[in-house]
C-alpha cells in the first residue's frame, strides 16, 4: 500500500501590480523583473501619472527618487502618483516600500517612525539577517520565526527610529515585520549594524495593507544568484493577500 | 573689443601649457595668430590627456582587433566585444587621479560619472562597475583622509545612478602617498539586434546639433590641461579644474539617452568630459570629416557671467552632445521635456573642416576640426627613453640573503592584516554590489566578477589588476603578469577571456626612465594580450603621476591597470574560489618554486624592495589557464583559485574563509617554507576536487602533462600544515575581516 503525501500548495494568485518610477529611481526594474518572474502583471506608473490604472497592489521600489539631495524620500512624497497613492492606501489598498520605498511611505505618513543616517554614518550594502517578527502580517505571516533569512541591505538612511508611544503601538498590533538578527535568529546588538530602534528592518500600518522594510527581497529572488530567501517573503505576501481579500 | 578676440603671444601659449614649437604649429594651421579662444582650444585638444601626444607612438603597437571585436579601439567612445546571444559589451576603464588628489570626493564621483557616460553614450546600459584604487602607507592621515573621500565618492556617485560595482582592488604603498590613483571601470550590455549603436561620429550638414543634459558651469574649467602636469605643491591652486557630479543628473541622462537611442533619431553622440564642448565638437566633426557651427550663446548655464572660451572648456558633468536628424527635434525636446533636463539647439553641421564658435552673432572662434584630433593633426612626439640604474641591480637579488624566520604562524597572521592582502571590506561595503539583481559573486565569491546576463545561459566575467611592484621590478615582465592575471581570474572562475582595456598612469614622460618604464610595459602587455587572444579595446593614459617636493621628485609605481572581460559560455562553468566540502583534495595546478622575489612577505616581513619580478613564462601560464578551462567543462572542479598577493597560504585561506572550512596540507621538502607558503612565483591555481572525481581529474592532468601536485584535503575549518595546529580558520578569518578598518578608523 503507498501512501500518498499531499503538501498543501497555497494558490497564488496572479495580482495586478504596479511599480512606481520616480526620477532617480534604481531599483525599479528588479522589481519589476522579480514580480514578473511570479507571474505577476506588472505596469510602470510614472511619478507624473495621476492615474493608478486599477492596480491591485502598488509597489515603491529602492534607489534615490529625485536625487534624495534634501532628505531621503521627502520629495517624492508630494509627486502626483504618490496623491493616488495615498488615497489608494487610505482605502484599504494594498503597498509596498522597499528601502527608498519605505522612506517614501514614512515620509509621506503612510507608515509610522522615520529613517535616521546609519550610525556609521556609511552607506552599507551586504547580506543581514532578518527575524520574521509579524506573524499577522501577510509578508511575514507564513515565514518561520525561528529562521534567520539571508536578505541584503543597501541603503545610507535606514536606522529605523520611533517614540516610545508609537513603539508600543507597534508592539501593541503586532505591525513590527522583520527585525535584524544573527544567522542564529537571534535578535542581538550586534546584528543591529545600522543602529535602528530595537532592530526594527520592516513595518507595516495599523490596518496591515502597507509594508515598509529597508532590506531588498527583490535581491534574493533569483536562483541564479544563490540566495531565494527573498522569494518566500513574496510568497508569504502574495498568499496572505489572497486569502484576506 | 574683448580681449579674447585679439591676437594673442608664444607667453600666453606657454601660460596655456603650449610649447614654442606648438604655437607656430598653430599659426602655420590657422595662417594666422589664433585669438585666446582659438588658442585655448588648443592648448586642451593638444594637452596631454586629449591628444595622447606622447604614448600615442606605443599604443598603435598593442593588439586591436580579435573574432569578437565589433568596434575596435579608437574607432567609439569605447570598444564593444560580440558576447554571443545578440549581445554585445562596451567596457572602458579611465583614471581620475589628479582631480582625486586634491578632492578625492568629487574627483573619484566624477570618475564614475565620466567612465558611465563612456558606455552609455554608445547606446550600451552599463551593468556593472569596477574600479582599481591606490593609495599611499594605509594608516598615513593623508592616506586615510584619502580613501575615506574617494570611497564615499565612488559609493555616493555610483549607488545613486544605480549600476552595482562589484569588484575591484585597493593596493597600499608609500610611492603613491601624494599622487593616488583612482581608475574606474564600467561595461555595458547593448542587444545587438534590438538597440542600435549609437556612434560618436557627426553627419548629414544642415542637421542640428544639441546639447543635453546638466547646465553647463564654470566648474572642471581646462581640467584636461590640468591632468597634463606634474603634481605640486601648488596643485592645491588648481582646485577651481575639479568637476562636480550630480548623479542624479546622470541617472536621468541615461534613461532619456536610452530612450532617444530607441527613436532612431540620433546620428551621433559623444559625452563631454575633458574639455567639454572644445572636444566633443572638434572629434565629432573630424571623425565625420565635417565641420560645425555653434553658438555658445545658446548653451544653458548654470551662471549668468560665463565667458565664451569658459563655456568652450567647462568640464561640467552629465552633458551630452549630440546630432539629430533634422526634422525630429521635436522628438528629442520631448524625452528631455519628460525626465526635466535641458536641452538647446546649439548649433548645425556644415559640410566642410571648419569649426566656427559665435557668441550673439559675432565669431569668437574659428579652425579646422582634423588638426586638434589624435589621428588628425595632433602633435605625435617620440621621446627618449633610458634603463634605469635599479632595475639591474633588483635583478641580482639572491633568495640566499634572506633568512627563514622561525615563526612562520606569526608571518601568516601579519601577512593576512596586512592592508594589501586583508579583505577590503571597509570599502566595498560601502557601494551597492546587488543593484540591479546581476551580481553572482555575493553569494558564491568567484576570483573575477561574474555578472548573470539575464534570460541567457551566459554570464560575464570582469576583473582589473595590476600588480605596480612587479611592474616596477621589470616592466615587460609586470605588464605580462598583469594580463596573465587577469586572463587567469577570468579563466579560473570559468570564463574564456575576450578582451582588455587599459589605464596607464605612469610618472612624467619627459623623464627618460620612467618612459622606459612606459614603453617596456607597452611591449610585455602587447605580447601578453597576443598570446590570450585579448586585444585592447581602448582606455587611457595618465601621466604625470608623480610627487614633486623641494628636493626630489617621485614617480608612482608605473601601473599599468588591466580591466578584462571574458565570457562565460554556460552559467553552470561558474567555479567558486570558497572550498566546497570536507574532504574534497586540495591541488596545486602549476609549480611551487623556490622563490619570494617582490613577494608581499619580502617586502613587509624583511623590509627588502630590490628584488626583481616573480617567476613568469607566458607559455607555462598559458598552457595552464587551458587546462583549467578543461577541467572546468569536464565539471571536475569543485573550486578554483589563483596564488597572488601573500602566496599559497593566503590563496588557501581564502578558499578556506569562503567556504567556512579549512585545510591540512603537506609542504614539498625541496622548497624553502617562506616561499613554499608565501612565495609568488606566477601560473599557480589551487583547485578542490570531490574524491569522486579524483579519477577523472588525474587522467586529465596527465594527458596534457602540466605540473600538479597533491597538497591535502578540505577540513571541517582546522588548520593544518605538515602535521603542525595552526589554529582554526575563524581566527584568521577575523584578523583578515578587520584589519583594514581598523586601520582606517584608529
Amino acid at each position: 500500500m503507498s501512501i500518498i503525501l499531499r503538501t498543501f500548495v497555497p494558490q497564488i494568485s496572479i495580482m495586478k501590480i504596479g511599480v512606481v518610477v520616480f526620477p532617480g529611481s534604481n531599483c525599479d526594474q528588479d522589481m519589476i523583473y522579480t514580480l514578473r518572474s511570479m507571474n505577476h502583471e506588472v505596469i510602470e506608473l510614472w511619478h507624473k501619472d495621476t492615474d493608478l490604472q486599477g492596480v491591485e497592489m502598488v509597489v515603491l521600489p529602492g534607489g534615490f527618487s529625485y536625487g534624495d539631495y534634501l532628505r531621503s524620500g521627502a520629495i517624492a512624497r508630494f509627486s502626483p502618483i504618490m496623491e493616488q497613492v495615498i488615497e489608494f492606501a487610505n482605502k484599504g489598498g494594498y503597498v509596498l516600500g522597499v528601502c527608498n520605498g519605505f522612506q517614501v511611505l514614512c515620509e509621506s505618513g503612510l507608515l509610522p517612525g522615520t529613517l535616521q543616517h546609519n550610525l556609521s554614518h556609511t552607506f552599507i550594502c551586504k547580506n543581514v539577517y532578518l527575524k520574521p517578527s509579524s506573524k499577522t502580517a501577510a509578508i511575514s505571516a507564513d515565514l518561520d520565526e525561528n529562521k534567520a533569512y539571508t536578505i541584503p541591505v543597501a541603503h545610507g538612511e535606514g536606522n529605523y527610529y520611533a517614540d516610545a508611544e508609537t513603539l508600543a503601538e507597534l508592539k501593541a498590533n503586532d505591525q513590527i515585520i522583520f527585525r535584524y538578527c544573527d544567522a542564529n535568529a537571534a535578535v542581538t546588538e550586534a546584528a543591529n549594524f545600522n543602529g535602528a530602534l530595537d532592530n526594527i528592518a520592516g513595518v507595516c500600518n495599523a490596518g496591515k495593507n502597507v509594508f515598509g522594510m529597508m532590506p531588498h527581497p527583490e535581491r534574493a529572488a533569483d536562483p541564479n544568484l544563490g540566495n531565494t530567501d527573498g522569494a518566500e517573503l513574496f510568497k508569504s505576501l502574495f498568499n496572505n493577500l489572497a486569502v484576506q481579500a | 573689443m574683448d580681449h579674447s578676440l585679439e591676437a594673442t603671444t608664444v607667453d600666453t601659449a606657454k601660460e596655456l601649457g603650449l610649447l614654442p614649437e606648438e604655437f607656430d604649429k598653430i599659426k602655420e594651421i590657422l595662417g594666422r595668430t589664433p585669438n585666446f579662444n582659438e588658442l585655448s582650444i588648443y592648448s586642451v585638444m593638444w594637452s596631454e590627456h586629449c591628444s595622447y601626444k606622447n604614448s600615442i607612438v606605443w599604443l598603435k603597437t598593442l593588439p586591436k582587433d580579435g573574432p569578437h571585436m565589433l568596434v575596435k579601439a579608437g574607432e567609439e567612445n569605447a570598444g564593444l566585444v560580440d558576447i554571443g546571444e545578440g549581445l554585445a559589451c562596451a567596457f572602458k576603464i579611465e583614471s581620475h587621479n589628479h582631480p582625486s588628489a586634491l578632492e578625492p570626493y568629487q574627483g573619484a564621483a566624477t570618475g564614475v560619472g565620466g567612465i558611465n557616460r563612456d558606455i552609455f553614450t554608445m547606446g550600451a546600459r552599463p551593468i556593472a562597475q569596477l574600479n582599481s584604487l591606490r593609495f599611499g602607507k594605509a594608516d598615513s592621515e593623508r592616506t586615510k583622509w584619502l580613501l575615506k573621500g574617494v570611497t564615499k565618492g565612488i559609493g555616493d556617485y555610483g549607488n545613486s545612478f544605480g549600476i552595482p560595482t562589484v569588484g575591484g582592488e585597493v593596493y597600499f604603498d608609500p610611492c603613491y602617498e601624494q599622487n593616488p590613483l583612482v581608475n574606474a571601470f564600467s561595461a555595458g550590455i547593448l542587444h545587438t539586434e534590438k538597440d542600435k549603436m549609437i556612434s560618436a561620429k557627426s553627419g548629414g550638414p544642415g542637421n542640428p546639433v544639441f546639447i543635453i543634459g546638466s547646465y553647463t558651469g564654470k566648474d572642471g574649467i581646462a581640467g584636461a590641461a590640468f591632468a597634463s602636469k606634474d603634481l605640486t605643491e601648488a596643485s592645491a591652486d588648481d582646485i577651481p579644474s575639479v568637476q562636480v557630479g550630480d548623479p542624479f543628473q546622470e541617472k536621468k541622462l541615461l534613461e532619456a539617452t536610452m530612450e532617444l537611442a530607441q527613436t532612431g533619431a540620433i546620428v551621433g553622440m559623444q559625452d563631454m568630459g575633458a574639455a567639454g564642448i572644445t572636444c566633443s565638437t572638434s572629434e565629432m566633426s573630424a571623425a565625420a570629416g565635417l565641420g560645425m557651427e555653434i553658438h555658445l550663446d545658446k548653451v544653458p548655464t548654470r551662471q549668468d557671467d560665463m565667458q565664451p572660451w569658459e563655456i568652450l572648456l567647462s568640464e561640467s558633468q552629465e552633458r551630452m552632445l549630440a546630432v539629430i536628424e533634422k526634422g525630429r527635434e521635436a522628438e528629442v525636446l520631448a524625452i528631455f521635456d519628460k525626465w526635466d533636463l535641458p536641452c538647446a539647439e546649439i548649433g548645425h553641421v556644415i559640410d566642410e573642416d571648419r569649426l566656427s564658435y559665435y557668441w550673439h552673432g559675432e565669431l569668437y572662434a574659428e579652425t579646422p576640426a582634423d588638426p586638434l584630433v589624435l589621428g588628425g593633426g595632433a602633435p605625435v612626439y617620440y621621446r627618449e627613453h633610458k634603463e634605469p640604474a635599479y632595475y639591474q641591480e633588483y635583478k641580482a637579488f639572491d633568495i640566499n640573503s634572506i633568512e627563514v624566520p622561525e615563526d612562520l604562524q606569526a608571518v601568516a597572521k601579519q601577512l593576512m592584516g596586512h592592508p594589501n592582502i586583508a579583505s577590503k571590506r571597509f570599502v566595498y561595503e560601502q557601494y551597492d554590489s546587488m543593484v540591479g539583481t546581476v551580481n553572482m559573486s555575493t553569494n558564491r565569491p568567484t576570483d573575477a566578477a561574474v555578472v548573470n546576463l539575464k534570460d541567457t545561459n551566459r554570464a560575464l566575467a570582469m576583473t582589473v589588476d595590476c600588480n605596480a611592484r612587479y611592474v616596477h621590478a621589470d616592466p615587460k615582465q609586470g605588464a605580462m603578469i598583469a594580463v596573465a592575471e587577469a586572463a587567469r581570474n577570468i579563466v579560473v572562475s570559468g570564463g574564456i577571456p575576450s578582451a582588455i582595456t587599459n589605464c596607464l598612469n605612469f610618472g612624467n614622460p619627459y623623464n627618460p626612465e620612467v618612459y622606459w618604464q612606459f614603453v617596456n610595459a607597452i611591449k610585455g602587455m602587447g605580447e601578453a594580450c597576443e598570446k590570450f587572444q585579448t586585444p585592447v579595446t581602448g582606455g587611457n593614459v595618465s601621466f604625470y603621476n608623480q610627487t614633486v617636493l623641494k628636493d626630489k621628485t617621485e614617480p608612482v609605481f608605473p601601473t599599468p591597470t588591466i580591466g578584462m572581460i571574458g565570457i562565460i559560455e554556460d552559467k553552470k562553468y561558474i567555479t567558486p574560489m570558497g572550498f566546497a566540502e570536507k574532504g574534497d583534495l586540495i591541488y596545486m595546478i602549476g609549480e611551487n618554486r623556490n622563490d619570494i622575489s617582490s613577494s608581499q612577505y619580502l617586502v613587509e616581513v624583511h623590509g627588502v624592495n630590490a628584488s626583481s619580478t616573480p617567476f613568469f613564462s607566458l607559455e607555462e601560464e598559458y598552457a595552464n589557464q587551458e587546462q583549467i578551462k578543461m577541467l572546468i567543462r569536464k565539471g571536475l572542479l569543485a573550486s578554483a583559485h589563483d596564488v597572488s598577493e601573500g602566496g599559497l597560504f593566503v590563496a588557501l585561506m581564502e578558499s578556506a574563509m569562503a567556504g567556512n572550512l579549512g585545510f591540512d596540507i603537506t609542504s614539498d621538502s625541496a622548497i624553502r617554507r617562506d616561499a613554499y607558503l608565501f612565495g609568488e612565483s606566477q601560473s599557480r591555481v589551487v583547485v578542490s576536487v570531490n574524491p569522486d572525481n579524483e579519477d577523472a581529474f588525474i587522467d586529465l592532468m596527465m594527458l596534457n602533462g602540466v605540473e600538479f601536485d597533491l597538497l591535502g584535503h578540505v577540513t571541517k575549518g582546522s588548520i593544518r600544515i605538515d602535521d603542525i595546529d595552526w589554529g582554526h580558520v575563524d581566527e584568521y578569518k577575523s584578523i583578515y575581516d578587520n584589519s583594514l578598518g581598523e586601520i582606517m578608523t584608529k
